[in-house]
């Protein structure tokens, strides 16, 4: 073959995760000695269930494989690499092929629905070279913005393209960008009249749990961020940048450091940025400490500052009053990816796609019991029917869907008859659920929206910083009546009591956290009031998941006493011997499921 | 909040000497700058393998911080801990996406196998066990990670078979 190829692998931290790093030596091994193909190490596609991935690009075509072993591997490099050949029963994805494999590849029609804004370099790029985010259009925004574009320019730009912050609430990002500019730095000039000291943060501190869309950006292409946040410090004025990223994220906290590293290297950051004498620009990263309050804006500034992250009532705004009293902006690292793309392509392109008053698209976290975990980046406006059955591919198991939870701990839970709401911030709000940061946790018939909530009081009330009683208390009272309820001990007056504190809650908190607590609790109140009088009057848990409501009982006529359920019992509590049916003691059943999934013939039910 | 207490330390006490010579880099490196609690307390902690008492004393006394301050922020975060690690520290994720596959139930397994509770450590110091909110990689929920290795899909049974063969391979 004369062509030169290139192989490439996955290895963010999903695929690593998944076992891509055996993979990638091995790949290595394979291939020393020959100069026709290149091994590209990239980031993440978004097929995250699918992982480890491997590409073939080859003449602007290329062919993604799935779930590739070693076995696999070296049948890709011997019938791919060497005889040309496809290997057929791992292609999952192609690109630019017009041939029979592309009707074959399971993932394209995924694919195809999308709109690539935000992950437009994603698993494409080797993050750690900037060459390869050059090639692809990189810091042109930022060259444009600098060269032929003024301040307000920019800004107008910024807000034309109708983007909003990606981080939860959905504030429009240009007139963030406009208060910022506006307010007054520390060291006006003759040349720059509202001074320049003045602070940006890419929050990328990603609390919610069950997103993670900012880890893979961060992973897979830092220098789209980088660039964002460039384009802002040239809009609002400001000379110090920050990203403020989670510690639970080492690949992440990596790959920025190289980028900005070859970002300074390449004139984009640090003084006189691309020849401009006004332009001086630098970011350094700022590792959190695992609070997910750190997340809320003045929570974060205050840990920025070293001090434990407590919320502070608003005004003043950061904008005003942030990192040491200075102005400071802050968004979310989906919005400042999003930038760069608005700048080189113009405002009305990104407008174009979307919904309402939601512009562009959304990445969404795909997780929870469907077929197709991982990112996908969908145009504003598709139904919550499209992304979970077209691109998250259904139910797993071909299961009954119950709920999608939207928005994580500040959310709700979505029923099946709402699954035709289209994803834009209004819609979403309507149902109850908020888009947050864009994590979809998708729930089958075998999970129990009671315990859901108490899941998320659970995180609330661990995470509450315990500055609002509303806050520390209200969640605590509410979090011990859902216990009771899980537990067969509710009453019906509860549901009263849960609603009532739930407003108290919401109205006495000073920060986001406090006033979303109680979500999750009001939308499945809402939607699956039903589960709950079951709980409580029938003493019967639906979906068979809250362990007091269950019972784990033999089938003594179909078992045939080949003892392995006992044997597997963590906690002894199965008798009878060999040949002899077997029988579950209630008492001392800690109901793990472990003998239900070891019995050969099934004979072990739930009650 | 992080629900950590700073109790007396179970590690030997240091000594004045020893905590000079392993934390003066440390200290040095932060004098005379502004906002580095978290950082000069996440240094002393991949030091010391915990935040030792004597050693957030020494540095605070050091840098002119009250130990009060510096304790203050690091019970907050749930990063610190406030006791020796295991050998290895298992990090099981109890984020949505994990909930939902079950990870309750490897949490229960993990607590009676290894006889302790989340944030506690195996008395023979090989396993700390540390339930936390979400390692990211929830497509391949339950998800946990011993040390820096993750593991996807879990089951009970899958995790305590990666504990015992670590275990098995003292
Ligand atoms: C309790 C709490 C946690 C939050 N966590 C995050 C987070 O992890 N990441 C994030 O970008 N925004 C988070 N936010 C929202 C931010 O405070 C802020 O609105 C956002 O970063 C602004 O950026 P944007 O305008 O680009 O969305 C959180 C808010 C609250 C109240
Ligand atoms: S609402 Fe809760 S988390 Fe927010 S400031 Fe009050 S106590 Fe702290
Ligand atoms: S919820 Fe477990 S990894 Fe995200």
């Amino acid at each position: 073959m004369s062509s030169k190829m290139t192989v490439t692998i996955g290895l963010a931290s999903c695929g690593i995760a998944a076992g891509a790093l055996p993979v990638a030596q091995e790949l290595e091994r394979l291939l020393v000695g020959r100069d026709d193909v290149e091994i590209k190490k990239v980031g993440c596609i978004g097929c995250c269930y699918m992982e480890p991935l491997i590409g073939v690009i080859r003449e602007g075509k290329t062919w993604t494989y799935g779930r590739v072993d070693l076995k696999t591997l070296h049948r890709i490099v011997e019938e791919h690499l060497n005889e040309g050949r496809i290997v057929e029963d791992h292609l999952i994805l192609t690109e630019g092929v017009e041939d029979e494999s592309r009707r074959r590849a399971a993932e394209n029609p995924r694919m195809e629905k999308q709109v690539r804004i935000v992950l437009r370099n994603s698993g494409l790029i080797d993050p750690k070279n900037i060459h390869e985010y050059l090639a692809r259009d990189g810091y042109r925004g930022l060259t444009k913005a600098v060269r032929e574009m003024t301040r307000d320019d920019v800004i107008k730009e910024v807000l034309d393209s109708g983007l909003r912050g990606r981080g939860g609430a959905g504030f429009p990002t240009g007139m963030k960008w406009r208060f910022a500019r506006d307010a007054k730095g520390d060291l006006p000039n003759a040349k720059n009249p509202n001074g320049t000291d003045k602070y940006l943060v890419c929050n990328a501190d990603e609390g919610d749990p069950g997103a993670f869309m900012d880890r893979s950006v961060l992973e897979s292409d830092p220098h789209s961020v980088i660039e964002g946040m460039a384009i802002g410090a040239y809009a609002v004025g400001a000379s110090h940048g920050v990203i403020y990223c989670r510690a639970e994220y080492p690949m992440a906290i990596e790959h920025i450091g190289i980028a900005l590293k070859q970002a300074r290297e390449h004139g984009f950051l640090g003084e006189k940025i691309l020849g401009d004498e006004n332009f001086s620009f630098d970011i350094y990263v700022k590792e959190g400490a695992g609070a997910f309050v750190c997340g809320e804006e003045t929570a974060l500034i205050a840990s920025i500052e070293g001090q434990r992250g407590m919320p502070r009532p608003r005004p003043p705004f950061p904008a005003n009053s942030g990192i040491w009293k200075k102005p400071t902006n802050i968004n979310n690292v989906e919005t400042w990816a999003n930038v760069p793309w608005i700048l080189t392509h113009g405002a009305s392109a990104f407008s174009v796609y979307g919904h309402g008053r939601s512009k562009g698209t959304k990445v969404f976290a795909l997780a929870g019991k469907i077929k197709k975990g991982g990112l996908a980046e969908v145009p504003m406006g598709m139904s919550l029917r499209e992304v979970i059955y077209d691109i998250a591919g259904g139910i797993e198991n071909d299961k009954k869907f119950k709920a999608v939870q939207l928005g994580g701990p500040s959310g709700g839970c979505v029923p099946e008859e709402l699954l035709d709401t289209p994803v834009d911030y209004e819609s979403i709000n309507a149902t109850g659920a908020i888009m947050g940061s864009g994590g979809m946790v998708v729930m089958d018939e075998d999970t129990c929206v009671v315990d859901v909530a108490r899941f998320f009081l659970s995180f609330v009330q661990k995470e509450s910083c315990g500055k609002c009683p509303f806050c520390r208390i209200g969640t605590r009272r509410m979090l011990e009546i859902l216990e009771r309820i899980t537990r067969g001990e509710g009453a019906l007056e509860d549901l009263d009591l849960l609603s009532s504190l739930a407003e108290q809650i919401r109205d006495g908190s000073l920060c986001g956290l406090g006033q979303t607590a109680p979500n999750p609790v009001l939308t499945t109140l809402k939607y699956f009031r039903d589960e709950y009088v079951a709980h409580i009057v029938d003493k019967k848990c639906p979906a068979k998941v809250c362990a007091p409501l269950i019972h784990y009982v033999v089938d003594e006529s179909k078992c045939v006493g080949c003892t392995r359920c006992a044997k597997d019992c963590p906690v002894k509590a199965i008798s009878g011997g060999l040949k002899k049916p077997h029988h579950i003691d209630d008492e001392t059943c800690v109901r793990c499921g472990l003998c239900k999934k070891t019995c050969p013939i099934s004979c072990i039910a739930v009650a | 909040m992080a629900a950590t207490v700073v109790g007396d330390s179970v590690a030997p006490a240091l000594g004045e000497r020893e905590l000079a010579a392993r934390l003066g880099p440390i200290v040095e490196l932060y004098r005379g700058k502004q906002g580095v609690a978290i950082p000069l307390l996440a240094d002393i902690q991949k030091e010391m393998g915990y935040v030792a008492r004597e050693a957030v004393e020494y540095a605070g006394k050091e840098l002119s911080i009250p130990a009060a301050e510096l304790f203050g922020v690091a019970t907050f975060y749930a990063m610190f801990r406030f006791q020796p690690q295991g050998k290895y520290v298992v990090r099981l994720c109890r984020g949505t996406a994990c909930h939902v596959q079950g990870s309750a139930r490897v949490q229960e397994q993990l607590e009676r196998t290894l006889e302790i509770h989340d944030g506690e450590t195996t008395k023979d110091l090989m396993f700390t066990l540390q339930c936390v909110a979400c390692l990211g990689c929830c497509s391949l929920a339950p998800v946990m990670m011993v040390n820096d290795d993750v593991h996807g899909r879990l089951t009970p049974e899958k995790a305590i078979q990666i504990l015992g063969d670590l275990r098995n391979e003292q």
